[in-house]
């Protein structure tokens, strides 16, 4: 069960997001309650998937990760949504434990990534490379399965992936789509826990792209808790429980994928409306979010109607505008550069 | 609905013995190495050929080399030449699979680097006996070289340990070198080695300056002591230095590479 729709905004920070503003009650706030908040190693329950607790990534000046808290409660789908570079790859990198954080804790099924490696919990399907291409098909899973402590079903997982035809071609020769489904097959060969997917359907064509997240989701139907980082809306918004919205090393947003795309795909009002006060427009049934520029107040909600009426019936608002945008810019908004919209870092 | 594991089931799940090592992964390398046609052409097929070329030759082959003749002597030498390219392609393969992601693949699995290492060492010392054998099978049918059995069985056991000193060197390269072109610029340093070695060419007929020199290259040492069976006399402790001097050269290049590569995680 995906937490309650929340937004953090960066303190310093005025974004694209800035309309949203009404939203964050609190200038800075987290998804993780008081008990989750704890270091779930001490947790005799059901330890969360992942845990992320103010974890960073430097790379020199580079800071592609910033103090990032999240946690992952087993058997969630959940979508890493943000642009290229936004500190994806270098986040599941340290949940993998591929590399080390600059700062901050990971834990994963409430053991180091290195723990939960050993003993086949964590896999994950990367974006590119990882394949010998002398191998056959077959043998790069039996190659994959014979490390692990627990005997996999290298057939039934070729299977799975839809690869059990071509278990015989040389990994060279395979296409694209083919070398994902067989890293899809290895990543299912340990029975994990948790399966992490970074871009898997990079350079696929739209029918491999359908086919490879009916396998996944089918999967993941079987209670697997699954972490995927897409750059496509759409992929997050069809196959995901929960979104996790990430930009520049930072999460900006986390909910259902229904309320992160009400989020986006919501109308703005405006209208004029001397002496509005944050306060006051935060009670106006429906809105999301409030913007005041001077006499101009902005409400950006999912129910455009509702507000025009109140305001219109209930405030002396005049001139009042409702505009939409559509999904996709509505995205890039919260994802985008904020040199584009005039704030400032 | 889903069901959620509790911290005692998640950590009951078993960690794999021995860091990971397994045989079906070992005879999967294997098939590889042997599937590879560029090793198999520099390891199997161009020592036998080099025998053929050099070690039949009527004008030196039926001269006497110690308790052999000269042929005898020719066969071990590319015996050995064979055996080392073997060995260490093994370990250069290495900086193949880098370049491929393979062994960031392999973190996401349980297998220990350590254990890797000692797969990929294995795989070498097959191949390498694989090499061996060839060349001295190729030998045997021409009839030529001529020494007594027995010293077909021991001269062919030395080169295939005096070759595992080059084993670490595969794998300093391996780490060492980033690109996939890696056997090549393998396969011209051992041919440099195997000259500055005196596998090709006797010692002997180098100018003076270039047979001092000739004994401090990685192969003189090795070479010197395969052939010692058959050639019999006094052992020269510098051989015994070169090669082990060598040895612990490589070994700790390839420690220290090993150890630069594993530290990322």
């Amino acid at each position: 069960m995906p937490p309650v729709m929340t937004f953090v905004m960066g303190n310093s920070r005025r974004t694209s997001l800035e309309y949203l503003r009404g939203l964050g009650h609190a200038g800075h706030m987290t998804t993780t309650d008081p008990v989750r908040g704890q270091d779930p190693r001490a947790d005799s329950g059901s330890p969360p998937a992942v845990w992320l607790q103010d974890l960073s990534k430097n790379f020199g000046h580079v800071q592609a990760v910033r103090h990032v808290d999240l946690t992952i409660e087993q058997g969630e789908v959940v979508a890493f949504l943000g642009p290229n570079g936004a500190g994806k790859t270098s986040t599941i990198d340290m949940i993998l434990g591929l590399s080390t954080p600059s700062g901050g804790e990971v834990s994963v099924l409430g053991m180091t990534p290195q723990y939960a490696i050993r003993r086949g919990l964590v896999s994950a399907v990367m974006q590119t490379g990882g394949l010998l291409k002398d191998l056959t098909v077959g043998e790069t899973a039996q190659y994959t399965a014979s490390l692990f402590a627990q005997g996999a079903d290298v057939p039934a997982a070729l299977r799975r992936a839809g690869i059990a035809e071509i278990a015989d071609r040389r990994v060279g020769k395979c296409s694209g789509g083919e070398q994902q489904r067989l890293r899809f097959a290895m990543a299912l060969l340990s029975d994990p826990e948790l399966l992490i997917l970074d871009e898997p359907t990079t350079g696929m064509d739209v029918e491999g792209r359908r086919e490879f997240w009916s396998s996944i989701r089918h999967d993941a139907d079987r209670g697997r808790t699954v972490l995927f980082a897409t750059h496509y809306l759409e992929e997050a918004d069809a196959y995901a429980d929960r979104i996790v919205l990430i930009r520049k090393g930072e999460i900006v947003a986390d909910g259902t994928s229904a309320q992160v795309k009400s989020l986006a795909s919501g109308r703005t009002v405006r209208a004029t409306l001397p002496g509005a006060t944050e306060q006051a427009l935060r009670s106006v049934p429906g809105a999301d979010s409030i913007e005041i520029r001077g006499e101009t107040v902005l409400i950006h909600s999912g129910d455009a109607d509702k507000v025009a009426r109140y305001l219109l019936t209930e405030t002396g608002a005049h001139d009042l505008e409702i505009t939409s945008r559509g999904l996709e810019e509505a995205f890039l908004a919260l994802t985008g550069d904020d040199d584009n919209t005039g704030g400032n870092r | 609905m889903t069901t959620t594991a509790t911290a005692a089931e998640l950590s009951s799940r078993p960690v794999p013995p021995l860091g990971g090592f397994s045989f079906t992964v070992l005879k999967l390398e294997i098939r590889r190495l042997l599937r590879n046609r560029r090793t198999v052409i520099f390891a199997l097929v161009t020592p036998s050929i080099f025998f053929l070329l050099f070690g039949l030759n009527a004008a030196y082959a039926n001269e006497s080399a110690g308790k052999g003749n000269v042929s005898a002597f020719i066969l071990i030498s590319m015996a050995l030449y064979g055996s080392v390219l073997a060995t260490t392609s093994g370990g250069a393969m290495i900086s193949i699979e880098r370049a491929q992601g393979w062994t960031r693949q392999l973190r996401l699995t349980p297998l220990s680097p350590l254990a890797y290492v000692v797969t990929k060492m294995l795989t070498s010392m097959v191949l390498g006996f694989v090499s061996v054998l060839a060349v001295y099978i190729v030998g045997f049918a021409t009839h030529k070289p001529s020494m007594a059995g027995y010293l077909w069985i021991v001269t062919a056991l030395c080169v295939w340990i005096g070759a595992l000193v080059f084993a670490p060197f595969g794998l300093f390269l391996g780490y060492l070198l980033p690109t996939e072109n890696v056997m090549q610029f393998m396969g011209f340093i051992m041919i440099l080695l195997a000259f500055g070695g005196g596998l090709f060419v006797p010692l002997s007929q180098y100018p003076h300056a270039l047979q001092v020199l000739a004994k401090f290259t990685p192969l003189y040492g090795v070479n010197q002591l395969v052939h010692w069976p058959l050639t019999g006399g006094a052992m020269d402790v510098w051989w015994v230095v070169n090669a082990v001097a060598w040895l612990a050269i490589f070994t700790a290049g390839a420690v220290w590479r090993f150890r630069k590569d594993t530290a990322r995680v």
